[in-house]
């Protein structure tokens, strides 16, 4: 045991000496081919004691002679799981990995870094709660560096590692790692990310990753990777509002009728007015029935069955929302996409979009994409392979979102090829749509004239329900008589 | 289902939520799903977990027993007990070809024996039933190749999976389009350990087959392995004794492939804290997964789970 992990165990309650309690963190790493990210992920399990005796066995076996100076084996092979990435020597796919300290339990998503494979690195941030990111002190930032970062701030990640690596090779220079730092940071904060701990480590020798390294590094007084780790926190949805996608209804004989899902964001308890999307229709909540006992109360994260008080219509797809702050619904909304497949994304081609347990008829048009050398969005027409775009969404039908800063459930979605039926791409609602929808719910109206006396009208422009749709509002205060003219003018 | 079970911890409730939230999207995206029951732990968690998902209601779908007439008969004893007390449809199949050609894991090999009454004798049950979706309760922190499964495994009609060219899996939206004769293998329990196992079978008091407490046991030692020596079928070799051991078992399969351990633990206790100073990974009693490094990926491209 490291000293730093018997610190911990110290003071670590005794009833969960593992951490297993609390949910793991997940982080994503993401480096440049050769930086040391095999060598830095195995290096974390190895001296987390994740890598039990009978793996390295095969690994000494298969491998004989490919031990790295230190007398351990390869790292990068401890990972690599594919025979066909262990014949390439590369990694292609995104793995997952497990590994705990007396703290807390890690799942690393471990991302390739050719750039080929930014879908894979997209598809591991999309659940991270913090990136790491590998640079070669000798070499600093790359461009790749910028791209993932730039990636995995899009996907949500505010809170960044910057592992400066193969620090040893540059005989611990402060003066290097500082300007590397400050570089980073500089480009973070153009990101609007703040939350940066640069680390110098060597993953070869395990200095600072597990285990400080005082003696070759007495100017850094900062904490190790896995401290950073430890200490890290959780993505929570940060809506107040309660939503539950209905996933199925649930009827074992004519007395019950249960909606079930996953609450995705707000809570809920008995007796809550909710709103039925994009229906419109309004009920109040009767009971939250789940396996164990009927509950007062469900949060963001609960599997439950929702039980109303009266008989409505509601199926699958549909969402039900608190009644005072329901997400946003209309026929175009305005989204950033992350191409995934060979065909790119094309203006026009009518793709399926799945959002939640929602999947609709959608037409795709793309605005920009971003040039991730220069970090500008420029005008766009497509979308190739691992391109980054925003992108106007048409839909036949409503749809319903929150956009994806305030809510990742709601806010995030896939784009289905009807050809392939492969999935083609990752999109994330944003915040801003240029468009003003039908503030009622159901109606295919692209325009709809509220008026409405002073203070009910501020009362509304003050609401949490109002304020995610306040860009696609356009508020004119008149006097009552330019109003009769204007609404006379519209009969 | 009483009112004063303690209730779960933050992670072992996420990992719940998470495994009923794929039982109910399954279920509400596919024709005709089915799910793989092998009545080890894992699936006495899967199987937990699906009557949760569908509460009050039934499980809206068949369970799966790929029997290849070999496995421990504590085994059977228990599958049946619990099919009984849940009420549950089960579909056992065996491959006839076992009775016929009489392929035994002795006669053929463990590689050839595996294939037939476990791979081909899964893409036969598969395919008489026409299931367009099968749960499995295979776990990422298993097996390197199963690091990189994802949730939603997309498989062609003859059952392969292309690991080179997986659906990119993003958040939590699955996409459960497939075509004519595709299918889709789903992992609930991909993110789950085996220590978080062990840890919802003791929270939830689930029951499961005796054989993974230790007990005293009569083995045999057999090329490294202890190999359960309670069914009268098991051939012994000239210089092999039995004796009587206290062990159990991490893993539950085939008992002449699947070894026991050395071990006093006799309570869920025990075993978690046995494991949490493990230095050998569940899978290491398994005869199949150590004929090469990439054997598992090799059966998992053939159609195994
Ligand atoms: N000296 C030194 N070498 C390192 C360090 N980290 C990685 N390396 C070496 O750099 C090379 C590339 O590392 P690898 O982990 O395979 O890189 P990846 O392509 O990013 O996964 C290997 O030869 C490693 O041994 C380090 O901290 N110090």
């Amino acid at each position: 045991m490291t000293a730093n992990a018997q610190a911990v165990s110290q003071t670590g309650s005794v009833a969960d000496p593992a951490g297993h309690k609390a949910r793991p963190l997940r982080l994503i790493t993401c480096g440049s081919v050769d930086d040391g990210k095999s060598t830095l992920i195995g290096r974390l399990l190895w001296d987390t004691k994740a890598v039990k005796e009978d793996h390295a066995d095969v690994l000494r076996r298969d491998h004989r002679g490919q031990q790295n100076d230190l007398g351990l084996p390869d790292f990068a092979l401890l990972l690599d799981g594919l025979q066909a990435e262990r014949e390439q020597g590369i990694t292609i796919d995104v793995a997952y990995r497990y590994f705990s300290t007396d703290r807390r339990s890690f799942i690393v998503a471990d991302t390739p870094g050719h750039e080929q494979y930014t879908r894979n690195m997209a598809t591991g941030a999309s659940t991270a709660d913090l990136a790491v990111l590998l640079v070669d002190a000798r070499v600093g930032l790359l461009e790749q560096t910028r791209r993932h970062a730039t990636i995995a701030c899009l996907m949500g990640i505010r809170q960044f590692v910057l592992a400066v690596n193969k620090i040893d090779l540059i005989d611990y220079d402060q003066t290097r790692f500082d300007e590397i730092s400050a570089t980073f940071r500089q480009f973070a904060l153009s990101l609007g990310v703040t939350d940066v701990t640069p680390i110098p480590l060597s993953a070869l020798l395990g200095e600072n990753v597990v285990t400080p390294a005082r003696k070759s590094m007495p100017w850094y007084g900062g904490p190790t990777l896995v401290n950073v780790l430890e200490l890290a926190t959780q993505r929570t949805a940060q809506t107040v509002g309660f939503r539950l996608p209905v996933q199925r209804v649930c009827r074992p004989d004519e007395g019950f009728r249960g909606y079930q899902g996953t609450v995705a964001g707000g809570s809920v308890k008995p007796g809550d007015s909710v709103v039925i999307l994009p229906a419109g229709t309004v009920a109040n909540v009767k009971q939250i029935v789940t396996f164990d006992l009927v509950r007062n109360a469900a949060v963001a994260g609960d599997a439950i069955t929702l039980v109303l008080d009266r008989p409505v219509d509601v199926a699958r797809g549909d969402m039900i929302a608190s009644i005072d702050a329901a997400p946003a619904t209309g026929r175009h909304f305005d989204a950033r996409l992350v191409a995934l497949s060979q065909d790119g994304i094309n203006a026009g081609k009518h793709y399926w979009l799945k959002s939640s347990s929602r999947r609709q008829r959608v037409r795709v048009e793309p605005l920009t994409s971003l040039d991730l050398g220069s970090a500008q969005w420029k005008e766009a027409d497509a979308l190739p392979l691992n391109a980054i775009g925003t992108v106007r969404l048409s839909f036949d039908e409503t749809a319903i979102f929150d956009p994806y800063e305030t809510n990742r459930d709601t806010g995030a979605f896939i784009l289905i090829d009807p050809d392939s039926n492969n999935t083609v791409a990752g999109g994330m609602v944003s915040a801003r749509s240029t468009d003003i929808d039908g503030l009622e719910y159901g109606q295919d109206r692209d325009h709809v004239v509220i008026a409405l006396p002073g203070d009910l009208a501020d009362r509304l422009i003050a609401s949490e329900a109002f304020a995610e749709m306040r860009d696609r509002a356009d508020i004119r205060r008149v006097g009552a008589k330019q109003a009769a003219t204007l609404l006379r003018s519209i009969d | 289902m009483s009112d004063s079970k303690p209730p779960l911890d933050p992670n072992l409730k996420a990992l719940e939520s998470e495994a009923i939230h794929i039982f109910r999207e399954v279920a509400a995206e596919f024709e005709r799903p089915v799910m793989l029951y092998s009545v080890g732990k894992d699936s006495s968690v899967l199987l937990h977990l699906a009557r949760k998902a569908f509460f009050p209601g039934k499980i809206p779908f068949p369970l799966l027993h790929i029997d290849t007439g070999w496995k421990f008969s504590e085994m059977i004893a228990f599958r049946d007990r619990v099919v009984a007390q849940f009420d549950l449809d089960l579909r056992a199949h065996t491959n006839p070809r076992g009775k016929l050609e009489n392929v035994t894991p002795f006669t053929h090999g463990s590689s050839v024996y595996t294939d037939i009454m476990k791979t081909q004798a899964l893409r036969e049950a598969l395919d008489a039933g026409q299931y367009d979706a099968a749960f499995g309760g295979a776990r990422r922190d298993e097996e390197a190749s199963r690091a990189k499964e994802r949730i939603y495994s997309f498989r062609t009609p003859d059952h392969r999976w292309d690991p080179r060219n997986q659906r990119p899996e993003l958040w939590s939206v699955y996409n459960g389009m497939i075509g004519n004769g595709e299918s889709v293998r789903a992992f609930p329990l991909s993110n789950w350990t085996e220590v978080d196992i062990w840890r919802y079978i003791q929270a939830e008091t689930i029951p499961i087959v005796p054989l993974y407490f230790a007990a005293p046991r009569p083995v045999v030692e057999r090329d490294g392995m202890l190999v359960l020596a309670a069914d009268p079928r098991l051939p012994l070799q000239p210089d092999e004794t039995i004796r009587r051991e206290m062990v159990r078992f991490r893993t539950l399969g085939c008992f002449p492939l699947t070894g026991a351990i050395r071990s006093q633990a006799t309570t869920l206790d025990d075993i978690i804290g046995e494991l949490e100073t493990a230095t050998v990974s569940e899978r290491q009693g398994r005869a199949i997964d150590r004929d090469q490094a990439g054997s598992m990926e090799k059966k998992k491209r053939e159609g195994y789970f």
